[in-house]
């Protein structure tokens, strides 16, 4: 119990002062939504979490594929350096953000400057390939673990009964992916969402993010705008997070018995 | 009997497969004919997997090659020769429902819907899953999910169907009823089924011919009953079976009869066929259990008379050591003088017969001339 509270007392305040009828988040003056109405109402924040949904989307539909692509490599196929791969697939989940986030920096500012003055959404183009770098190596990890499990004699059938690689690839091999496929879209979508660090190092000053957005607003003041604001993020993360770890511990045969072709 | 002259389908020839340094399998050349129910038998790492899996084409022979119906298929991909498998897993589609299973091999080969409707239609009755076509696998028993990778294989129409340890999976109950039911569906189809498996009850019970496996060699192909009663190699005969195995010397060969001595048994054995072996040659003579007579031994009881066999032959006095009574018989393994074991099985053929005989009762074993086999290697 008291691992629960140490773990939650800072989140549940944090959401408790969201909705505090006060200009301050020290003293408790009664309910209001009033700050999130202020929250949706600030035209800087809601364009911010546009860029959020629009980076998180693009780089979640890219690694997927990529991905996918990765761990069918490492899991079909043997070739020279592949525990080379498979180790510098983990490198983006144990190199500190930071250090990530410096060379993103150094990258798209000195080997390949992303021009600023593109429209949008192509200015969120550094953005959007450094949160592709961090989040597709999770997602091939996640894949892996799902293919893992793939019974060869499935693929075996399908050939025996007259498939060849594609056919077997799109008939039997994706649907055995597809939970797989989902976790991995929605860890990458919320890894997206929430990245504060490489972000921070990868934005211009017009393409701000929600995380990066709430960060500047808490340089002025912590308003309870703030608190909304982020209470807003933190139930949607915990939702995608919660929907993902479900799909992956989810009973294959209920998925695909769930949606199957 | 002779039997009217079989077209053959499957030809091996002189096949081999190394995996490595490991000879998986050895030299092997075979025939099936066509309509056979064929087994491969033998236990794990034999071979047997190797051969169904390269004449299925997931695994191409290191030497030799296999014929389909006198064709080469040796560079036919998996996908485009005339066999089907169920597999030992079964591996139905889990996504599929049952009717999308036995339809996706018609689907590949682009068979028009009418038509492929109708042939799952009729695939599915055969195995007698009607009305099951909806479902998906995860509502099916271990038994009807077999019934649709059968169904899978059979709509295609493939001119042998192969089957990897096809029963394996089920519980005993199960399994006995699969059997005969196998039979019949191969009877009704008129396909020729190759199958694969290490239970030697079961190549008995559904093979009309086996060809036994052993360390990649093959160690002999025959009719379940010519395997049983003529095993041609001392693998063979205790593979196939319970065997008591006597090693002695040949004494005596002439053409009508033989005579083995034997340093394990108290009287010699004898045989009313020759063996054709060398003369003072070291060979072994298998006795099945239930070819050996109990008979009570004690005072006043006469020694038992086989009639076709000279005195001094083939009864051996002994003593009940331990009795596993198994119901519809019971296993006697009795202590022959000189100290060797024997087991001699009995059946039970009224309610009382387990009560003859008790535990450290002197007993005589006694067979007759034609039930042992003489066995040169």
């Amino acid at each position: 119990m008291a691992v629960v509270i140490y773990l939650y007392a800072p989140l549940i305040t944090l959401m408790a002062f969201s909705f505090n009828d006060s200009r301050r988040n020290i003293v408790w003056r009664g309910f209001t939504l009033d700050w999130y109405k202020v929250a949706f109402e600030d035209t800087d924040l809601i364009a911010a979490f546009g860029n959020s949904l629009t980076i998180a989307a693009v780089s979640t539909v890219v690694s997927v594929m990529l991905g996918a692509l990765t761990a069918i490599l490492l899991w079909r196929f043997r070739f020279p350096l592949k525990p080379a791969l498979e180790g510098a697939l983990g490198l983006p989940i144990v190199v500190p953000e930071i250090c990530m986030g410096v060379a993103m920096l150094v990258f798209f500012t000195q080997v390949m400057p992303w021009p600023t003055d593109l429209i949008w959404p192509l200015n969120l183009g550094a953005i959007i390939i450094s949160h592709i770098s961090f989040s597709f190596s999770f997602v091939a990890i996640v894949i892996r673990g799902r293919l893992a499990s793939f019974n060869r004699e499935l693929e075996e059938a399908a050939k025996d009964l007259g498939a060849g690689e594609w056919r077997i690839f799109w008939d039997v091999l994706v649907p055995h992916m597809r939970p797989g496929l989902l976790a991995g879209a929605l860890l990458a979508f919320t890894l997206s969402l929430d990245d504060f660090v490489i972000t921070f190092f990868t934005s211009g000053p017009d393409t701000t993010t929600f995380p990066v957005k709430v960060y500047s607003m808490v340089r002025f003041s912590v308003t309870p705008e703030v608190n909304a604001a982020s209470t807003i993020l933190i139930v949607l993360t915990v939702a995608l997070t919660a929907l993902a770890l479900r799909l992956q511990g989810t009973d294959v045969a209920r998925i695909e018995a769930g949606d199957g072709v | 009997m002779a039997k009217p002259p079989q077209k053959t389908i499957i030809r091996f020839e002189n096949v081999t497969k190394r995996y490595g340094k490991v000879l998986a399998v050895d030299n092997v050349s075979l025939s099936v004919d066509e309509g056979e129910f064929f087994a491969l038998l033998g236990p794990s790492g034999c071979g047997k997997t190797t051969l169904l899996r390269m004449l299925a084409g997931f695994e191409t022979p290191s030497e030799g090659r296999i014929l389909i119906d006198g064709q080469d298929i040796s560079n036919v991909p998996p996908n485009k020769r005339p066999v089907n498998m169920v597999f030992q897993s079964y591996a139905v589609f889990p996504h599929m429902t049952v009717a999308d299973n036995v339809a996706y091999g018609l689907k590949v080969d682009g068979v028009h819907v009418a038509e492929r409707d109708r042939r799952v239609h009729e695939a599915l009755g055969l195995v007698k899953l009607d009305g099951y076509g909806a479902r998906k696998p995860d509502q099916l028993s271990g038994g009807q999910r077999q019934r649709v990778a059968l169904a899978r294989a059979l709509v295609k129409q493939p001119r042998v169907l192969l089957l990897d340890e096809p029963l394996s999976a089920l519980d005993a109950k199960l399994r006995e009823a699969m059997r005969s039911e196998l039979t019949l569906l191969q009877e009704k189809v008129g396909i020729t089924f190759l199958f694969v498996t290490h239970d030697q009850d079961e190549a008995l019970a559904m093979a009309s011919r086996c060809a036994v496996m052993n360390r990649g060699l093959l160690q002999q192909v025959a009719t379940p009953n010519d395997l049983y009663e003529y095993p041609n190699s001392r693998f063979v005969a205790d593979f196939i079976g319970s065997v008591n195995m006597f090693e002695g010397r040949l004494v005596v060969d002439e053409a009508d009869h033989a005579v083995v001595e034997s340093p394990e048994l108290p009287t010699r054995v004898f045989l009313d066929h020759g063996v054709t072996g060398a003369h003072e040659s070291t060979v072994w003579v298998a006795l099945r259990p239930e070819k050996i007579e109990l008979h009570k031994r004690g005072e006043g009881r006469p020694m038992p008379d086989l009639e076709d066999i000279p005195e001094g032959c083939n009864v051996v006095p002994g003593v009940i050591r331990h009795i596993s009574y198994l119901g519809s018989e019971s296993v006697y393994e009795v202590e022959v003088e000189g100290g060797r074991p024997v087991r001699a099985l009995r059946s039970n053929l009224t309610r009382r017969d387990q009560e003859d005989f008790t535990w450290d009762e002197p007993v005589w074993l006694a067979w007759h001339a034609c039930s042992p086999a003489v066995l040169l290697s």
